[in-house]
């Protein structure tokens, strides 16, 4: 049924897309996650960073990618730019539920551990981490789906992935090709989504 | 164990109120003090300025003669137990490695630990075979809170701390609760600040009873004088007796 010329490149592509998103999604968790446990400890900071991730969030991203052509050093066209824009929006969901995770640990158990005398090192991993644990998972799930679909803009300034396919589908009116793209696209995300909820049913302490 | 306590000209003020206002307190050793008061009296404000969870705006709060912002706090603080009325169990955390926090915050080997915990559910009356691995969710309201008090006795401390613990059980596990406490004491002799704003209470538990008003001490008397005096304060207590 699948044309073998496109299978072949399906596989590539299909590769091509998963790394696109698992290098944006190392970065933003490398970057967001600290971020978010350094804003529960710095309440003044919470406005600048949620504020910039939440405008981040609102950029349309054809017009994102868009804007980061010009730009030196992370712009131009290429993979770079894509994962830029990528991580970008993939800030915000991590950012915000790590605050809102370590935030929402019971105001008790958090007096409880400092009465008893733990670091403020001891009281983020043995106590604040593992109870903000399934909120910052969520945060990391949303990402990492939303950040499969809008993966496949990457390929309008020549990221690559399956948008490849959808794209040139769209120009030479070939539902076949926007197909090929868009498919393996949503398993991608589905897949992703119930390896999540897998990991998240094996975290949660309650 | 012998710890010194002592309240010296001390004031706390926050957003413009004033909590605690010129507070003056010796705590003698050995001795259950039960602080006393209504909501927002200062009497809560006090307690934590024990453990360092809170320092005073004016004046100084002395734990063995050194005042509580000279103290190193992560010492000072695994050297006290604490109990809340919200009990303040961690959730991802077995009854036993609740109880073995601070003994292993401390640094105990492993079997020491062990058997301390053992014997500290034995002594709040929980069976340990029975308790020790279950999760805080899986216990009623009074076993936790006995889990509570096990866990601020496990490392020995000098002192402990009681914010309303037994505030939010029903009057029969309450007055059990009461009793285990009074039983622990004569047993450990170790020098307990309680805090009620129930008079029963305070007048059961306490060897000396301080009434806390506005942030001032009312009133500084053992249970048999307490209920003799003669200030509103401490009659707008007692009436309700």
């Amino acid at each position: 049924m699948i044309p073998p010329y496109l299978l072949q490149e399906m596989a590539q592509l299909t590769g091509e897309h998963v790394v696109l998103v698992l290098v944006s999604m190392a970065i933003a968790v490398a970057a967001g996650f600290p971020l978010g446990v350094l804003l529960t400890r710095r309440a003044a900071l919470r406005t600048p960073l949620l504020g910039f991730a939440n405008v981040m969030q609102t950029i349309p991203s054809l017009a994102l990618f868009g804007f980061l052509i010009p730009i030196p050093f992370i712009g131009g066209i290429g993979k770079r730019t894509a994962i830029v824009a990528l991580v970008l929006y993939a800030l915000l969901p991590i950012l915000r539920n790590t605050l809102a995770g370590i935030l929402g640990v019971d105001s008790a158990v958090r007096e409880s551990a400092i009465a008893m005398g733990m670091t403020g090192r001891q009281l983020l991993w043995q106590v604040e981490l593992p109870l903000a644990a399934p909120t910052i998972l969520a945060g990391v799930r949303i990402a990492t789906v939303t950040t499969i679909g809008t993966a496949t803009i990457a390929a309008a300034i020549g990221g690559g992935g399956l948008g490849v396919f959808i794209f040139r589908g769209i120009a030479s009116v070939d539902t076949t090709q926007i197909l090929a793209g868009a498919i393996p696209a949503a398993l991608l995300a589905l897949l992703s989504d119930g390896g999540f909820s897998w990991i998240e049913r094996r975290v949660s302490v309650s | 164990m012998s710890v010194t306590l002592e309240f010296r000209d001390v004031c706390y003020c926050i957003g413009g109120n004033l909590v605690l206002d010129n507070l003056n307190l010796r705590i003698v050793e050995g001795c259950t003090l039960v602080l006393l008061g209504r909501s927002g009296s200062g009497k809560t404000t006090a307690l934590k300025m024990l453990n360092g969870l809170l320092f005073p705006s004016g004046g100084q709060v002395l734990v063995d003669d050194r005042a509580t912002t000279d103290w190193d706090l992560i010492q000072l603080r695994r050297s006290i137990g604490y109990v809340i009325q919200e009990v303040g169990l961690f959730p991802h955390f077995t009854i036993g490695e609740n109880v073995a926090l601070v003994p292993r915050l401390k640094g105990w080997p492993p079997d020491r630990i062990a058997a301390r915990v053992s014997e500290l559910l034995d002594q709040v009356g929980l069976e340990p075979a029975q308790f020790l691995d279950r999760y805080p969710r899986q216990l009623s309201g009074g076993q936790r809170q006995r889990v509570g008090v096990a866990r601020a006795l496990a490392a020995e401390p000098k002192l402990l701390l009681f914010d309303e613990p037994f505030g939010a059980l029903d009057p029969v596990t309450r007055v059990e609760l009461q009793d285990q406490f009074l039983a622990l004491r004569d047993r450990l002799r170790k020098t307990s600040i309680f805090v009620t704003h129930d008079v029963r209470e305070a007048l059961r538990l306490g060897t000396e009873i301080a009434l806390l008003h506005r942030g001032r001490l009312e009133v500084l008397a053992t249970p048999a004088e307490f209920v003799k005096s003669s200030g509103p304060e401490a009659r707008a207590f007692l009436s309700t007796l």
